[in-house]
């Protein structure tokens, strides 16, 4: 092979307490797909701000075209070819792409006509369509993400880093990204791809690179590597993709939605015609691309959002659109944003705990709190869910976003909860909270309660649920028994393909 | 009423409205960057003093405006400093700004008490100025690079900060600027409109500005319409004095309607024109 | 990106600048402190300018109120309604409701009181009892308009509170000017006075109300409790610090809105209740009822920190700068608007300084 095109020498990074990067070698030749490869916290996102110029690396250094350089900026990092297509698009939601693209390199006068000539000659060139016109809140993630490619090439990007592209597209929107992923190899750029999917990760790269806990610990070309041999190295041991479920005991029908409609935030319908069962002791996991509807089907079912047609029973008793209620009733809701609605950050870890009963016995007396009642309930938890904090009475936004997520399971499934809604529940969380999380859903199952499990990771759903559905623009395909259900067969589903 | 009467009334409305228009001018210019400017009210009285007592010192009123104007920019400077640099919450920056430009030009103004002005400017010189700069700020807005800066900026500062655009250089101009706009709308009330220092001229015009901004959704050609409807209120009220009707209710009716006016705008948008980042510090890693 | 955001630090001359989330009440009420000091420093600025050496200046501004026993007494009269209001919009913070409405509050309080004093015919004992029933009413009611608009319609309270003010002034001014002109007075815009048992006691000699101060610490206290030990204060604060959260909690954003909207209104309409039955006896140009009482609040507010019983504190501070303010007025002719240039400059300073108070100067490697 020829020289490498980017190389980074001993690239360390400590923040406080953690050392993110750890001594880091890293070379990209011309014209190949590099995976980096490693779990959430393995210190993927640390190197790529280094490379993209948002953070300065403590030591080491980096050599492009065999020059060392010291990146200042993510302008700077384009200036020298290095361009990055981030995870979460950051585009202006109600601009145009033209406008987006001409936004800091336009010219002086009418910036965003005049660029759309260029974007087209680059979209032309590489297979990607996009409409310059086109408002971006309009536009499908996997749309916004071409954007954020087309900018990089605008850019004259030799290098392009693609973090987690993959997080927020169906399967087949992620084939037509590798699609172009190849047409930009053979055009001679290098590409960093990161993910922790192995599949996909061993069908489009050429090497792959594995980061665990900020070491390198294995690089390889594609072709020797193996599923498992990439897992192993990822987590440090053998790693069984073996179901976690034991079978369970069903109960009779806990939960039955019927013909369920409702609209989302914006008016839109959200949910059409949903049907389905659930039953005591029973895992459904509910498998879709981000935006289906899932939010709004949890939603309904915590009691946060009217419906708008349609039934929902729950032990034979249609449900009330109140959450303090339904909890009452038994509905444990651990959401998908724990910081910005599963807990009130300034308050401290024993209010938090309090926060679904602190108008009922034993945490007040008429209008009156009892803060030993507070307390002690707290303490408990605390031991119980091993949550590492300094103090029950510590705001809980001085904690990790583990100990937050335990926190919230504490305070939602201590009681006797008949169904748990767990949206997203291992999200971001190291492998330990993780296994926590999966312990604690199975347990309260063998105990009786149901779950609706959403989630996008599907290797969590495969290995956790009994019946799998799938949303797709607010219709519920399923629910399918798992045994007879694929990741293939799933990605069909959330792109609307038949089953 | 005949033709003559209605002109007379359309020349009185434009000049109530215009220290309106020159205000949500700066208003609106100063929130697209993303950051609300509650201190309109009290740039305007330190522009109005400036402006007189510069006026009454040299005689020239042209100077007396660029003064005003460069007082206006100062105070809205600190409200930067406050609640871009430090960032402080926007909302209560403002209103401390409101209180202290009210202060000190009541204080520093005391002096001028009952003056009469050495020399004025004509009204109309301000009302056109103030339609042309309307339709120069839209023009800046769609069609140049600084306007598209400044939009995202507003929208999504993150966006703009990754491509190299420096967020805090951006609203610290902006909010520079509306600070001129509200300046050089306290000079048109001080060497202008009136023809003697009184305090508290700008009798929350300030604010009236602030619910226009919000009222012609962040939009200068709208801002042109909306100022002189309100301008017509404050003519009728002024021209129905006579009239029978208490002219208490007349005065509170330009209160009244901004109320209304917020509601209608809330009942049927719900806020949804607002730049994104609206009245939300920017801070690098957050988002 | 998962890592947590990592804190600059900043070091130099072997000090380093350390980011701390959760700074001690000591090291925050230091900053305060450091705070107002400077805002009378940026003051001295401003009374140079307008030609009065800043030393005469504060001399007169702390003679004049802590200085003598009638200054104290001044400063005392003047917290009455700074502790009042103050408190009330300590606890609409908590709940995120921006009240800069007090003042058209108070004068509707105040209002009210007047209409019972001077047409409701009641038994002396219980007519003083009712005005300030029918005050902390108004005065609520006033500011539920706004509550239901930001509650029902998303309408941003700091704009229809404000505009409240001044609707409330105008409204004040028909009736003093209309209906309710007194028929005893000629020529003037004013009411009647009071009838005896609508007077308000006053201690000997000065025009502290001392009923109203009672009920000021009582509600300050009050408020404190309420936010602190009951649910309903559980709940204005998970509002306050996190709508969302309240929706997930099954809490009622809308009425916690309201009820925070009716006890600072209520409190403000208090405050306007024992201005008029005491020192003016009458209800007269609501300007100069509420003296920008509910703005130099707005300070009080700030600077307890959340605390509705503090505000018993920190409205002393303001009272001394409020009659102090008319002790410079009287002394070098200025207009009471000097009390704006240190509420407003204090106000600056302390929102500027408030991030200061997160960080702490620590020996090198210490």
């Amino acid at each position: 092979m020829a020289e490498p095109l980017l190389r980074l020498r001993g690239i360390t990074k400590r923040f406080p307490g953690v050392v993110a990067n750890d001594g880091v070698d890293l070379e990209v030749y011309p014209g190949e797909v590099l995976a980096l490869l490693g779990e959430n916290g393995a210190g993927k996102s640390t190197l790529i701000s280094i490379l993209y110029g948002l953070y300065r690396p403590d030591e080491g250094e980096i050599l492009l075209g065999g020059q060392p350089v010291h990146i200042t900026s993510p302008r700077h990092a384009l200036e020298l070819g290095i361009g990055l297509v981030p995870q979460h698009p950051l585009l202006v939601g109600r601009h145009t792409v033209a406008e987006n693209l001409a936004l800091g390199v336009g010219a002086r006068l009418f910036p965003a006509q005049r660029i759309v000539p260029l974007i087209e000659k680059i979209a032309g060139a590489y297979g990607l369509h996009v409409d310059p016109k086109a408002h971006i809140h309009t536009l499908s993630p996997g749309e916004k993400q071409r954007v954020e490619i087309v900018r990089s090439l605008l850019g004259g990007a030799r290098i392009l880093i693609l973090d987690e592209p993959t997080s927020v597209l169906t399967p087949q929107e992620a084939e037509a990204l590798f699609t172009v992923m190849r047409e930009l190899r053979t055009a001679g750029k290098s590409l960093i791809f990161i993910s922790h999917k192995l599949e996909e990760v061993l069908g489009i790269s050429d090497r792959i690179t594995v980061l665990r806990r900020g070491k390198v610990v294995g690089g390889l070309p594609a072709r020797d590597a193996t599923k498992a041999s990439l897992a192993e190295l990822m987590v440090g041991r053998n790693v069984s993709f073996e179901r976690k479920r034991k079978v369970p005991k069903l109960g009779g029908v806990l939960l039955a939605v019927q013909g369920l409609r409702a609209k989302s935030a914006r008016g839109l319908d959200a949910l059409r015609d949903v049907s389905f069962q659930l039953r005591a002791g029973e895992i459904l996991g509910v498998a879709g691309v981000a935006g289906n509807g899932q939010s709004e089907l949890v939603e309904v079912l915590s009691g946060l959002r009217k419906t708008s047609g349609g039934t929902v029973t729950l032990d034979g008793r249609p449900i009330s659109a109140n959450p303090a209620q339904l909890f009452g009733a038994g509905v444990a809701h651990i959401p998908e944003d724990r910081i910005g609605m599963g807990t009130v950050p300034s308050m401290t870890v024993a209010e938090n705990l309090a926060l679904r009963e602190y108008d009922r016995a034993p945490f007040a007396q008429g209008l009156l709190t009892v803060p030993r009642q507070l307390d002690a309930n707290a303490k408990s938890k605390v031991q119980e869910y091993a949550v590492a904090t300094p103090s029950i009475h510590t705001p809980s936004r001085l904690l990790s976003g583990g100990n937050i997520q335990k926190v919230i399971l504490a305070r939602e499934l201590s009681g006797v909860p008949k169904l748990i809604l767990a949206v997203h529940p291992t999200y971001g969380l190291d492998i330990g909270a993780t296994e926590q999380v999966h312990r604690v859903l199975l347990e309260k199952t063998y105990q009786g309660a149901s779950v609706l499990l959403v989630s996008e990771d599907l290797e969590e759903i495969l290995s956790l649920s009994d019946q799998v559905a799938v949303l797709y623009h607010g219709e519920l395909k399923g629910p399918f028994p798992v045994e007879s259900v694929t990741h293939e067969s799933l990605g069909l589903l959330m792109t609307g393909g038949a089953a | 009423m005949d033709s003559q009467e209605i002109l007379a009334a359309l020349v009185r409305s434009v000049a109530f409205g215009t220290p309106i228009l020159l205000a949500a001018l700066g208003e609106i210019i100063a929130e697209r960057s993303g950051v609300v400017n509650l201190g309109v009210e009290g740039m305007m009285a330190v522009g109005a003093l400036a402006a007189f007592s510069t006026t009454q010192t040299t005689g020239n009123p042209v100077l007396g405006v660029l003064i005003g104007i460069v007082a206006g920019c100062l105070a809205g400077l600190l409200h930067a400093f406050v609640s871009v640099t430090l960032r402080a919450n926007q909302f209560v920056s403002g209103l401390a700004l409101s209180m202290l430009g009210l202060g000190i030009a009541g204080l520093l103004g005391k002096r001028y008490e009952g003056q009469p002005l050495v020399a004025s400017l004509p009204e109309g010189v301000f009302s056109v100025l103030a339609i042309v700069l309307a339709i120069v700020i839209w023009l800046v807005f769609y069609l140049t690079r600084a306007g598209l800066t400044l939009r995202s900026v507003g929208e999504n500062p993150a966006a703009a900060d990754v491509l190299g655009i420096n967020v805090v250089r951006v609203r610290y101009l902006a909010v520079g600027l509306g600070g001129m706009f509200a300046g050089l709308a306290g000079a048109f009330l001080a060497v202008s409109y009136r023809s003697s220092w009184t305090e508290g001229m700008t009798n929350q015009l300030g604010w009236i500005a602030v619910a226009l901004t919000i009222f012609v959704a962040w939009e200068p050609i709208r801002a042109i319409f909306g100022a002189f409807f309100f301008g017509l209120l404050y003519y009728l009220a002024f021209a129905l004095q006579n009239s029978g009707i208490p002219s208490m209710f007349l005065q509170a009716l330009p209160y009244a309607l901004v109320i209304i006016v917020l509601a209608l705008v809330a009942l049927r948008r719900r806020q949804g024109a607002a730049p994104e980042a609206l009245g939300i510090p920017y801070q690098r890693g957050q988002r | 990106m998962n890592q947590p955001i990592p804190r600059t630090q900043r070091s130099a001359f072997g000090l380093k600048l350390e980011y701390d989330p959760n700074p001690s009440r000591g090291r925050v009420a230091l900053v305060f402190a450091l705070a107002i000091v400077a805002a009378f420093l940026a003051a001295s600025l401003i009374f140079w300018a307008y030609g009065v050496s800043p030393v005469s200046a504060y001399t007169t501004l702390l003679g004049d109120t802590l200085g003598n026993k009638y200054g104290l007494a001044e400063v005392l009269r003047r917290a009455i309604p700074l502790i009042l209001i103050g408190a009330g919009l300590t606890l609409a913070l908590r709940g995120q409701f921006f009240n800069i409405g007090a003042e058209g509050q108070m004068a509707i309080g105040a209002t009210a009181a007047a209409g019972v004093a001077l047409f409701v015919p009641l038994p002396a004992p219980l007519t003083l009892p009712v005005m300030f029933l029918a005050g902390f009413l108004a005065g609520g009611l006033y500011a539920l308009i706004a509550a239901w608009l930001k509650a029902r319609l998303g309408v941003n309270e700091i704009l229809s509170t404000l505009m409240l003010n001044y609707i409330a002034v105008y409204l004040v001014l028909y009736l003093v000017q209309g209906p309710w002109r007194g028929k005893s007075l000629f020529g003037f815009a004013f009411t009647d006075t009071f009838p005896p048992q609508a007077q308000l006691a006053t201690l000997p000699g000065t025009l502290v109300h001392w009923p109203t101060l009672i009920i000021g610490v009582v509600l300050a206290v009050l408020f404190q409790v309420l936010l602190t030990r009951t649910t309903l204060g559980y709940g204005i604060r998970v509002v306050g610090e996190n709508p969302k959260a309240a929706q997930y909690a099954g809490i009622n954003i809308g009425r916690v809105v309201l009820l925070v909207a009716l006890c600072s209104g209520g409190a403000a309409g208090l405050a306007g209740v024992g201005e008029v039955a005491s020192i003016h006896k009458k209800l007269l140009d609501p300007s100069q009822i509420t003296l920008g009482y509910g703005f130099t609040a707005l300070i009080v507010a700030y600077l307890s920190r959340g605390n509705p019983i503090l505000s018993i504190l920190t409205a002393f501070l303001m009272a001394v700068i409020f009659a102090g303010g008319d002790g410079m007025k009287l002394a070098y002719q200025m207009p009471f608007r000097v009390v704006d240039v240190f509420s407003g400059l204090i106000l600056l300073f302390i929102i500027a300084s408030e991030p200061l108070a997160n960080y702490r100067l620590r020996r090198k490697g210490g």
